[in-house]
């Protein structure tokens, strides 16, 4: 013991030698070209292919037991049945990004034809999608998009702009008149989709309408139902005159009602946002909840089997301005960068709750 | 009583004598650290943002230390006799989804049932472990990080990617977490009575004492005559019947429960316990000292949020109380040590 | 802990082969039955998932042979994991940054070792703490972002074969960090105090081995080969993360117990741990291409946990049983 100390000083000395040596003239950030993307030569696409049967078609969602991607993926499959092809439903049981690697290479390994994935990473998963599509498997990814050059098409659940803007619009709605502070209770601090809301948000509340509204914060719950929990209960506390919290994913504003509704707070403080009419049915009912907004998940499902489908038999190739057929949902355009847009989001209240299952 | 340590229990240190005494002193101080510790964070959190002391905030805190604190009794007894049980997160996901499933099935059930239940199953987990660890003589960290997967995949297998929403619950189960005996909470009221008979049977009973001795030499404690398979058996019981009540617990605050409730909460247990002063070695510690180590691990985590300090700062936070813990520990048993040895030297 | 010498070593060798002929014969039936597991790309996704476990169970076995224990190694790897993303985001060259994190690791294992060997704190305890707080720092560093945009000739070394072919570029490195490890375990006097301090740390001390030097550096390594790892991981997913290979730790120690090592020190050999890891890893695979959940797998390797160290146990006590009851009845002869 009282040598090592000194020897372990020389050792790092030593390593730290060697790395400022190689300091100079190494491969840093600015100096870095990603060329790893595995771009395909796509074939040119001949709208009039007709719709293959048997297609294999994988499911890989975020996470297996969240019951949001249950309901997307449920659409996928009454979808696939129609397709008349061959359902499949894999994923992890925890939300993280390398777990999925394995389950994209096991479907790689057992030749699906399309797989429709929802990232939980951008980038961790695509050398596997790039390796998965260089096995000719058509790669659609929703909910989530993984980084564009590892995938064919997007299934967009709504433009940004729209999400944004009913966000502000609903949040003006539940303070009233008199306007006031509003916080916003989000995912985690990189989740894509709701950073993006959140700035189309910001932007709108900068317009004269609302004026009267002030955001103090913007927390994250990280989608985990008890830090939600938690996280709405320190927004009270460090906030008192908070009028609003809209939180922009189904965990969090269903923590943040449950919060509210069991608490001194309810009536005075109002819960908006993005939810799912099964999870809030209750607090609609109770009064926490007056009205949120969310765009129906077996859609997305439903609109990705078939966008798979029919670049797997060769209608699309998901460049900008080609058209394909989605079932019961009609005609799509794929616009640019491959993103395919579902349309826009449903608003959820006391009266129209119960005509909705998911 | 010379196999039973008295180390282990402060309360009884003989008046007349003055090492021991000091013994005792030296770990009242122990959880005192952790009252004083508590308090400083209180008073500085509350100065800086006074709603911190409302009363809703403090009920928040107690209900949100409830469950854990339930599970660090457990988890205490277990460690004081030299165990170790890591299943506990995995039983309170299996009970609370039990429970859960059951209560949305039978929506009359009242909650006694579905508290009888939770216990029913956590209590059968521990018996498993139990029965391994003594009659199998596989090393409980070995027994309870096996059996960690098999209930949680238990759990997972059953589930499915399903889960149970607070809509599907009876409104009774659901309103018993924020219903209130007296002004307090229910859960709380639980939680209170759980650490409050815990303590007083490690303290003054004597299997208590028993589960000490043999934390503090299994050996001894077996040539002295101890029932040391049923204290034992007891003890994992006990660990896992907590944990099953953990998680009807669980699922009434929480209302949505899946196969995931209650993962990695062995951690946060055992971190409560060795912050509260069991020491992971067996016979020593106390009961309510662990339960003080579930309230300050919960009260740092609201400060936290309530101080507007990064939210990452909490799990490093916890990492280096830890560790300032068993140094603290360490310290003690040091000074004990040497204490004792004195004494010895004049008789 | 106070069994006879013969004894457990006829019991370690039992164990090291039931654990090496189960491997080989799920090995093989899986190739059989499992439609697309004996492929080479297979084998290549194989090798790339049992890389972090086999890797950091090199020295795990170390540490537990002396009656030690390290939870903090999956910690370890997301500190440097967050670190590597950090410093590649300040500018530094990748061929800095690699051992330099290979060093940050090797820090996180001097503290380990600091506490539990200079102040005699128990490891359990220690590494648990170490556990929050390095994945707590991982947390500090990097926040919940990530960083992704490491040099491709990097990244697809990782995940690439030598010279396009069936083994994978990896490999080489942990057979050759394997062989190392195996001669170090197996085949010096180091290596044999190991088994020495787990046996008794005292008479160990008093034979004349530095029982706390040795698990001090034990210590360090274990943190430098977390670091090691954390680079591979963050490079082979392409993304530093603060959460990567969270909860790593117990699969770990769970694959060096079913590799035959007693957690209570003094006995286990490196390829029964090895066999162990393939075996883990191997049905992984081979049930999620049938499209078995990973949650029976949670299932199967608790229980082959348990069994590892029950079976073993019967045998002897049955074995036990037979013995005085032979001796009973030759006595009452």
């Amino acid at each position: 013991m009282l040598r090592s100390p000194r020897t372990l000083l020389s050792v790092t000395s030593a390593a730290l030698l060697v790395a400022g040596l190689t300091a100079c003239g190494g491969t840093t950030k600015d100096s870095n070209t990603n060329s790893g993307s595995g771009t395909q030569a796509s074939a040119a696409a001949d709208p009039n292919a007709a719709l293959k049967e048997g297609l294999k078609i994988a499911f890989l969602p975020k996470q297996l037991n969240n019951p949001y991607s249950d309901v997307e993926t449920g659409g996928g499959k009454v979808a696939v049945g129609e397709l008349k092809g061959e359902y499949k439903l894999v994923g992890p049981n925890d939300a993280s990004a390398s777990s999925q690697v394995s389950y994209i290479n096991t479907l790689i390994q057992q030749q699906q034809d399309v797989i429709v994935v929802a990232a939980n990473d951008p980038n961790a998963v695509c050398p596997s999608l790039n390796q998965a599509r260089a096995a000719k498997i058509k790669v659609i990814t929703f909910d989530s998009d993984a980084s564009k050059d590892c995938r064919d098409a997007f299934i967009n659940q709504a433009t940004t702009q729209g999400i944004g803007e009913s966000l502000a619009k609903m949040a003006l709605e539940q303070a009233g008149s008199d306007g006031g502070e509003i916080a916003v209770l989000s995912a985690t601090p990189n989740a894509t989709n709701q950073n993006s809301w959140i700035e189309v948000m910001k932007k709108e509340l900068e317009k004269p309408d609302y004026a009267k509204l002030k955001l103090v914060k913007v927390a994250y719950g990280n989608d985990d139902d008890q830090k939600s929990f938690q996280e709405a209960q320190g927004l009270l506390q460090s906030y008192p005159n908070l009028k609003v919290i809209v939180a922009p994913t189904t965990v969090g504003i269903a923590a943040a009602a449950r919060y509210i509704s069991s608490s001194s707070y309810k009536g005075k403080v109002a819960v908006t946002g993005l939810g799912l009419p099964n999870q809030m049915r209750e607090y609609v009912k109770d009064n926490t909840v007056t009205k949120f907004a969310l765009w129906n998940p077996a859609d997305i499902g439903y609109l990705a089997a078939y966008a798979g489908a029919a670049m797997a038999s060769g209608q699309i190739t998901g460049a900008e301005g080609e058209k394909f057929k989605a079932g019961k949902l009609g005609e799509y355009t794929i616009g640019a960068n491959g993103e395919i847009v579902l349309g826009p989001p449903t608003e959820f209240t006391k009266e129209n709750i119960d005509q909705f299952n998911f | 009583m010379t196999v039973t340590s008295n180390r282990s229990a402060p309360t009884d240190a003989p008046l007349g004598n003055p090492a021991q005494k000091r013994a005792g002193n030296l770990l009242k101080t122990r959880e005192l650290g952790i009252v004083l510790a508590l308090a400083i964070l209180v008073a500085y959190t509350a100065i800086d943002n006074p709603r911190f002391l409302s009363g809703q905030s403090i009920r928040d805190n107690l209900l949100n230390t409830a469950i854990l604190a339930v599970m660090a009794t457990g988890q205490a007894v277990v460690v004081i006799t030299r165990n170790i049980d890591l299943s506990v997160g995995s039983v309170l996901g299996l009970s609370a989804f039990t429970v859960a499933t059951m209560m949305s099935n039978n929506q009359d059930l009242p909650m006694i049932v579905a508290i009888l239940a939770g216990l029913a199953v956590g209590a059968v987990a521990g018996l498993l472990n139990g029965v391994l660890v003594r009659y199998g003589k596989v090393p409980a960290l070995v027994v309870t990080l096996g059996t960690l997967y098999i209930y949680r995949g238990i759990t997972y297998s059953w589930a499915g990617g399903s889960q149970v929403n607070a809509d599907e619950l009876p409104r009774h189960f659901l309103t018993f977490a924020n219903d209130n005996l007296l002004g307090i909470p229910w859960l709380v009221l639980i939680a209170l009575i759980v650490v409050g008979a815990g303590s007083l049977m490690m303290r003054n009973y004597r299997v208590g004492r028993e589960l000490y001795a043999m934390g503090s030499s299994p050996a001894a404690a077996e040539l002295a005559g101890i029932k040391v398979a049923r204290n034992l058996l007891g003890a994992f019981v006990l660990s896992g019947a907590l944990a099953g009540l953990a998680g009807v617990l669980y699922a009434a605050r929480f209302g949505t429960v899946d196969a995931a409730a209650g993962n990695g909460y062995e951690l946060n247990v055992v971190a409560a316990v060795v912050v509260g002063g069991v020491a992971v070695f067996g016979g020593s510690g106390t009961v309510w000292g662990a339960a003080l180590g579930a309230l300050l691990l919960t009260v740092i985590g609201s400060a936290l949020a309530v101080l507007d300090i990064n939210q990452f700062w909490q799990q490093a936070i916890v990492g280096a109380l830890i560790i300032l813990a068993i140094c603290a520990d360490r310290l003690v048993a040091v000074r004990i040590g040497r204490s004792l040895r004195k004494r010895d030297a004049h008789v | 802990m106070s069994d006879t010498r013969p004894a457990w070593r006829s019991r370690l060798t039992g164990w090291d082969t039931i654990i090496a002929v189960l491997t080989v014969l799920v090995l093989i039936i899986a190739s059989f039955s499992v439609e697309n597991f004996g492929t080479s790309r297979n084998f290549t996704f194989m090798v790339l998932d049992l890389l972090p476990i086999i890797l950091i169970a090199l020295p795990m076995t170390m540490i537990i042979v002396t009656g030690e224990i390290d939870l903090s190694v999956a910690s370890t790897l997301g500190l440097t994991s967050s670190m590597m993303g950090w410093l590649w985001n300040q500018g530094l060259s990748i061929e800095t940054i690699i051992p330099l994190c290979v060093v940050i690791g090797a820090i996180c294992g001097v503290v380990n070792g600091f506490l539990i060997t200079g102040l005699g704190l128990p490891s359990l305890a220690v590494t648990i703490g170490t556990l929050a707080l390095y994945r707590g720092l991982a947390f500090v560093v990097l926040g919940d972002g990530a960083v992704a945009d490491f040099p491709w000739n990097y990244t697809g070394w990782v995940t690439g074969t030598i010279g396009d072919g069936a083994v994978p570029n990896v490999l080489i490195l942990i057979v050759a960090l394997a062989v190392i490890f195996g001669i170090v375990q197996h085949a010096t006097p180091f290596g044999r105090s190991l088994y020495a301090i787990g046996a008794n740390a005292q008479a160990a001390h008093f034979s004349g081995i530095r029982v706390a030097r040795t698990k001090f550096w034990l210590y360090v390594v274990s943190g430098a080969v977390a670091g090691l790892v954390g680079v591979l991981w963050t490079l082979r997913y392409s993304s530093a993360r603060a959460d990567n290979g969270a909860g790593l730790e117990l699969a770990v120690v769970a694959a060096v117990l079913l590799g035959g090592v007693s957690i209570f020190g003094g006995k286990g050999s490196l390829p029964g741990v090895l066999a162990g890891v393939v075996l883990l890893t191997a049905l992984q695979n081979a049930l999620r291409l049938e499209d078995v959940s990973g949650q029976a797998l949670n299932i199967v390797t608790g229980s082959l946990l348990v069994l590892s160290v029950l079976l073993p146990n019967i045998t002897t006590a049955v074995r036990g049983n037979w013995h005085r009851r032979k001796l009973r009845q030759a006595a009452a002869r």
